[in-house]
C-alpha cells in the first residue's frame, strides 16, 4: 500500500523531495479512489525511481485545497517540488504511466 | 528516467492459456471461477481494481443473500478472493485489443501479449454522461446513474431523472415510490420508452413531466446537489428545480470499442450473443452488462458468467 502522508509530512516528503512524485488525492468513500489503488500500488512497486504518496482530502483539506482538488481521484506529478502534470479519475496504468514521463 | 513499461509478459513467448476473461467485474470474476473450478487454465484481465460497476456502488441491496449494510465493494473483494483461490491469476492491464483471427486468440496490453483458447467478454458497459458542469466531482454527491442502487438515499425528498427512454421512466416509477416529488427531465415532447411505461406513468400523482426541457446546470450547496437548472428548447424559459438529487438515465456505453468490429454488436454497442454467452464465434463468449438483455444486475451478471463459462468448458471439451 502506498504511504498515506499528512498535511504536515507534505513540505518535506513532496515539496522539498528530489525527482519525480505522484501524489494521489483521495476520500475514503470514493469508489473510484479504491478502484484506483491496486494500479498505483503496481506503478510505485515497479517503479523505484518514483516516490508514489496519498493524501486524504478530508484529512488534510489544506492540501487538497492548495492544489485545486475538486474531485476525487486527482493525479499530480511533481518534479523537485514543482507540478508538472495531473489528471482526474481512476485509470488503467498505461496512463499514470505516460503522466509520469509527460 | 527509464519507467518500467514492460511488465512481465513482454520479453518472452506469449502464454497459452484455456480461458482468457476480459473485465473483472462480478460476470466476470463468476466466469474466472466457474473456468478454474472446471480445470481451465484462467486469466482474468482488468484495467483498474476487481470488481466493475459493483465496486463503485455503496450499498447494495438486492443482491440475494447479503443484508443492507453490504457493499458493493466488499461483495467484489469477496468474488475475487474466491476465484483467486481456485487458481485465477489476474492480470491488472488493460486489453487494447484481441485478434481472434488467429488460434490460440491474441490478446494485447500496453505491457504484454497473451494466447487464450477460449475468449469471455465481460467488459462492462459505463453509464452514459451528461456532459454538465461538475457532473463527475458530483457523482456520489447527488449525482447518480442508477436509481435502484441511489434512490433509497433520497426517501421523503424531491428528485429529478433525466432522459426518456425505459431506463428513465423505469426509474421514474421506481423513485416515485420512495421519493417524495419526481421530476422527469426530457428533451423531447414525448417518451422514447415503451406503451405501458406511459400508461404506469400516468398513474402515478406525485411525477411532473417537464417536456421540451434540457438539464443545464447543477445548483451545489456545501457541495452536494441542491438543485438542477433547466431550460426549455421551444420557449427558451429557465426553471429551477430544487431536488436533493439528479438520476442521469441516457442510456450505457458498452465497453466494446477494443474489440475494433471483430465481434458482431447490436446498434448501441452490446456484444450480441444467447443466454449461454455464446457469439458467433465459437470460442468467444459475452457475460454481464457487455451482453444484449433486458436486466443488467450484479445478479443477472453472475448468472452470465456462470453460463459463459460452462459454455467455454464445453466448447473445449468438444475440440478434444
Amino acid at each position: 500500500m502506498s504511504e498515506v502522508i499528512s498535511s504536515a509530512d507534505f513540505q518535506s516528503k513532496v515539496l522539498e523531495a528530489p525527482g519525480k512524485v505522484l501524489v494521489d488525492f483521495f476520500a475514503t468513500w470514493c469508489g473510484p479512489c479504491r478502484m484506483l489503488a491496486p494500479v498505483l500500488d503496481e506503478v510505485a512497486a515497479e517503479n523505484a525511481a518514483v516516490k508514489v504518496y496519498k493524501v486524504d482530502i478530508d484529512q488534510s483539506p489544506d492540501v487538497a485545497a492548495r492544489y485545486g482538488v475538486t474531485s476525487v481521484p486527482t493525479l499530480v506529478v511533481f518534479v523537485d517540488g514543482q507540478v508538472v502534470n495531473q489528471t482526474v479519475g481512476a485509470q488503467p496504468k498505461q496512463n499514470i504511466l505516460a503522466l509520469l514521463n509527460a | 528516467m527509464d519507467l518500467n513499461t514492460s511488465g512481465d509478459a513482454l520479453a518472452r513467448e506469449p502464454e497459452t492459456v484455456d480461458l482468457a476473461v476480459i473485465g473483472a467485474g462480478p460476470a466476470g470474476m463468476t466466469a474466472a471461477l466457474y473456468g478454474a473450478r472446471s480445470g481451465l487454465t484462467t486469466l482474468l484481465f482488468e484495467r483498474l481494481s476487481p470488481g466493475g460497476q459493483c465496486a463503485t456502488t455503496e450499498h447494495l441491496e438486492n443482491y440475494p443473500g447479503y443484508s443492507d449494510s453490504t457493499s458493493g465493494f466488499d461483495l467484489a473483494m469477496k468474488m475475487h478472493a474466491q476465484a483467486s483461490a481456485f487458481g485465477v491469476r489476474t492480470v491488472t492491464e488493460e486489453v487494447t485489443s484481441v485478434d481472434l483471427s488467429v488460434t490460440p486468440n491474441l490478446i494485447a496490453t500496453p505491457f504484454g501479449s497473451y494466447r487464450a483458447r477460449t475468449v469471455i467478454v465481460a467488459t462492462g458497459a459505463t453509464p452514459a454522461q451528461l456532459g454538465l458542469p461538475h457532473e463527475d466531482e458530483l457523482r456520489g454527491r447527488g449525482v447518480s446513474y442508477c436509481a435502484t442502487c441511489d434512490g433509497n438515499f433520497f426517501r421523503g425528498r424531491d428528485v429529478a431523472v433525466i432522459g426518456g427512454g425505459d431506463t428513465a421512466v423505469a426509474d421514474v416509477i421506481y423513485l416515485a415510490r420512495i421519493c417524495r416529488k419526481v421530476y422527469l427531465v426530457h428533451r423531447r415532447d414525448k417518451l422514447r420508452a415503451t406503451a405501458i411505461y406511459h400508461e404506469r406513468l400516468r398513474q402515478l400523482d406525485n411525477v411532473e413531466l417537464c417536456w421540451d426541457s434540457v438539464a443545464e446546470e447543477l445548483v451545489v450547496e456545501d457541495g452536494r446537489v441542491a438543485g438542477v437548472r433547466l431550460r426549455n428548447v421551444k420557449t427558451d424559459e429557465g426553471r429551477v428545480l430544487d431536488v436533493a438529487a439528479v438520476f442521469i438515465a441516457v442510456g450505457m456505453r458498452p465497453n466494446t470499442a477494443f474489440l475494433a468490429g471483430d465481434l458482431e454488436l447490436d446498434q448501441s454497442g452490446y456484444v450480441i450473443a444467447d443466454e449461454m454467452g455464446r457469439t458467433a464465434m465459437p470460442n468467444v463468449f459475452a457475460a454481464g452488462d457487455v451482453r444484449v438483455k433486458e436486466l443488467r444486475q450484479v445478479v443477472t451478471a453472475v448468472a452470465d458468467g456462470a453460463n459463459a463459462a460452462t459454455a467455454a468448458a464445453d466448447y473445449l471439451d468438444w475440440r478434444k
